[in-house]
């Protein structure tokens, strides 16, 4: 067998697009099977089981989906609930909500419904990234199938009326940022709010909001059918069910597949990925979930579980399960340049230490790329990062941060050998034309 | 952050045209009535595949729809980098991903062909009909390397199926988006591993569920 998990106990069925990804191919792979008796056994009954699945948010945080959920208000008020589906996909990586939106939208509005009902929301908004064009298109038709199906919109078969939204942004990564996707759906510049008040308090238009990624409602209407004590019985406690994961960088076969948690990095790579190009021993460095988790070392990625806890572990972090794989042939140093180019072209440019960090990282590690530096500038650069780090609004800054810690904690050698051999070939630097004289 | 400047030659005036019309007015009904100035994003990028860009007469004319100020306008268009502030290729606008994991595979190479075929980057092509540049993660990079053209993505790219996809569209051909290794969209190439089992497409999943699990009262568990 490939990988853990079996085919019988996949979520995603459709996710490679071969079959309908239509309403009557969706309900035939078993999508809106039982979701009255669902919305019947009531609120508390799925926030519950959510809970008991053990179910962590899929879009890099972790926090837990149902936990969050109760933070709403128990009763609707003066101001309507919402519920709001990020789909802003854009940590380098991550491929994954793509994949469902294009795939198994259905599966994402059945959740949308059985999590706004839990919160009691009428009206959900998904805000997808603006370059999702096809995933867009995809959704609107399938929302579309639904409405005409009347398993949403007012009067529905379920009793609950709902109505969902596609939304979608313009090229802005920090928009994935719940609180600067709510500014941004509000139609102004994506600048993250201050927190408190948090969003189930005061979130979109000011009403009690709740913001999850769309691979964590996607999976809601599955976990509710087969039982939370099904997707907890997958991945180690704390680190529980099924997640999509991405592979990227230098592997033989690089591909998108649901796999259980806990699955050990290297298992993922060989059977999923068909290995490391030119073989496991040609593999340098790994950057595990998304382009802000630190990277880890061929020793780490022996033995690293894709998980919360276990990337932890390792000082790095599961984020969104976006794995990319950097054999010897990698320039690390600019590797990461690239990625310090990343945050600098997406800061918001709100915050100071973020806004100047970002772009001062970049220009040191793009000299350091060449070795054009001071050794010295090595733990200035650290203790810059660790400046960013934590004095942001939101956690762009700690995610700017983070890679390149990451680097000078594993590959400090690299850049001094890096600066050494610059210096070397310079005769006229100091020191040298002295001694040629 | 980037910074971005409106254009120095601007167009006299912008007009809405029907379709567009339309369109932003189905837009703005997916927003509470007083909440018009959410639609300003999809208004805009319906102004720029109307247009080709955004300019400061249709920046203008959307503040006047929406009943916003000129400048809360103007900050969002220039905020998001999607909204082009300047005329691009009528034929083709390319964007290639150069974010590390497009950059490990070889965008650089595509980034080569680029410029060879068209020029320099961000910059309009002499006739007008290409301009390329190069954007952060496009979200596809499981078929990198990548890059979107016009609305679409064309993945797994090599220096060679690039500079033909070019060439195509300079043919006045529309090139079909997707893989160009024969993948059919991101399964690993050679072949899809998992998702094999044919009981998962017989409708057996379709069949009646008589009781949720967990769902009669003695096995059901006290709130956390």
């Amino acid at each position: 067998m490939v990988g853990i998990l079996e085919d019988k106990d996949r979520i995603f069925t459709n996710l490679y697009g071969f079959h309908d990804w239509g309403l009557e191919g969706a309900k035939a792979r078993g999508a809106w099977n039982a979701t009255k008796d669902m919305l019947d056994l009531g609120g508390d009954w799925i926030i519950t089981n959510v809970k008991n699945s053990g179910l962590r948010g899929r879009g890099g945080a972790g926090f837990s989906t149902g936990l969050k959920w109760s933070f709403m208000p128990k009763e609707v008020k003066d101001r309507p609930h919402y519920l709001v589906i990020n789909a802003d996909e854009s940590e380098p990586a991550t491929c994954k909500d793509r994949e469902i939106m294009r795939h198994d939208p259905h599966l994402l509005i059945e959740g949308a419904l059985i999590a706004s009902f839990a919160m009691k929301a009428h009206a959900c908004y998904i805000y997808l990234r603006g370059e999702y064009v096809l995933e867009r298109e995809r959704m609107e038709a399938a929302v579309k199938q639904a409405y005409e199906a009347r398993l949403i919109g007012d009067n529905n078969v379920h009793g609950w009326d709902f109505h969902v939204y596609i939304h979608h942004g313009a090229g802005a990564y920090i928009c994935g940022e719940e609180t600067a996707l709510l500014e941004s759906l509000e139609g102004k510049k994506g600048q993250p709010r201050l927190k408190p008040p948090f969003p189930a308090g005061a979130g979109l238009y000011g009403c009690p909001t709740t913001v999850n990624n769309v691979e964590s409602i996607a999976v809601v209407g599955t976990i509710l059918r087969r039982g939370a004590d099904w997707f907890a019985s997958f991945g180690r406690p704390n680190n529980t069910g099924t997640k999509l994961m991405s592979l990227s960088g230098h592997v033989n076969t690089p591909c998108v597949v649901e796999e259980a948690m806990s699955i050990p990095l290297r298992q993922l790579i060989e059977d999923h990925g068909g290995g490391v190009r030119g073989g496991w021993g040609n593999l340098k460095a790994i950057i595990p979930g998304g382009a802000s988790c630190p990277v880890i070392t061929r020793e780490q990625a022996e033995t690293v579980l894709m998980d919360f806890d276990s990337m932890r572990e390792m000082r790095s972090s599961l984020g969104t399960a976006g794995v990319t794989v950097m054999d010897e042939s990698t320039d690390i140093v600019k590797a990461i340049a690239r990625i310090s180019y990343f945050f600098k072209h997406e800061s918001c440019g709100q915050c100071t230490p973020c806004r100047e960090g970002t772009g001062w990282m970049w220009r040191v590690l793009e000299r350091m790329a060449v070795g054009d530096a001071d050794p010295s500038e090595i733990d200035l650069l650290l203790d810059v990062a660790g400046q960013v780090e934590g004095h942001t609004i939101c956690a762009l800054g700690d995610a700017a941060a983070w890679p390149v810690q990451g680097l000078i904690r594993h590959f400090r050698h690299e850049i001094e050998d890096r600066i050494n051999t610059y210096r070397s070939r310079r005769a006229n630097f100091a020191g040298h034309a002295i001694a040629a004289e | 952050m980037s910074v971005r400047r409106l254009a120095k030659e601007q167009p006299e005036s912008f007009a809405f045209s029907e379709d567009t019309k339309a369109k932003a007015e189905w837009w703005i009904k997916k927003y509470p009535e007083s909440r018009r100035q959410s639609a300003v994003i999809p208004i805009l990028w319906l102004v720029q595949k109307q247009e080709g860009w955004v300019s400061e007469p249709a920046i203008r004319a959307i503040g006047e729809l929406l009943g916003m100020a000129y400048i809360r306008v103007l900050e969002v268009a220039t905020f998001y980098t999607m909204f082009q502030l300047e005329p691009v290729g009528k034929t083709a606008l390319i964007q290639v991903c150069g974010t590390t994991p497009c950059m490990l595979r070889g965008a650089n190479e595509l980034m080569r062909v680029c410029k060879e075929k068209i020029g320099d980057k961000d910059v309009l092509s002499a006739d007008g009909r290409f301009t390329w540049q190069e954007v952060e993660c496009l979200g596809a990079c499981s078929n990198a390397p990548m890059a979107q053209i016009n609305d679409y993505y064309y993945e797994d790219l090599t220096p060679e199926t690039m500079a033909q996809i070019i060439d195509d569209f300079a043919a006045g051909q529309s090139p079909k988006p997707g893989s160009r290794v024969g993948r059919h969209t991101s399964e690993p190439e050679g072949g899809a591993r998992v998702l094999t089992d044919p009981t998962l497409y017989d409708g057996s999943r379709a069949k009646k569920i008589k009781s949720l699990p967990n769902s009669q009262p003695a096995a059901e568990k006290a709130p956390a």
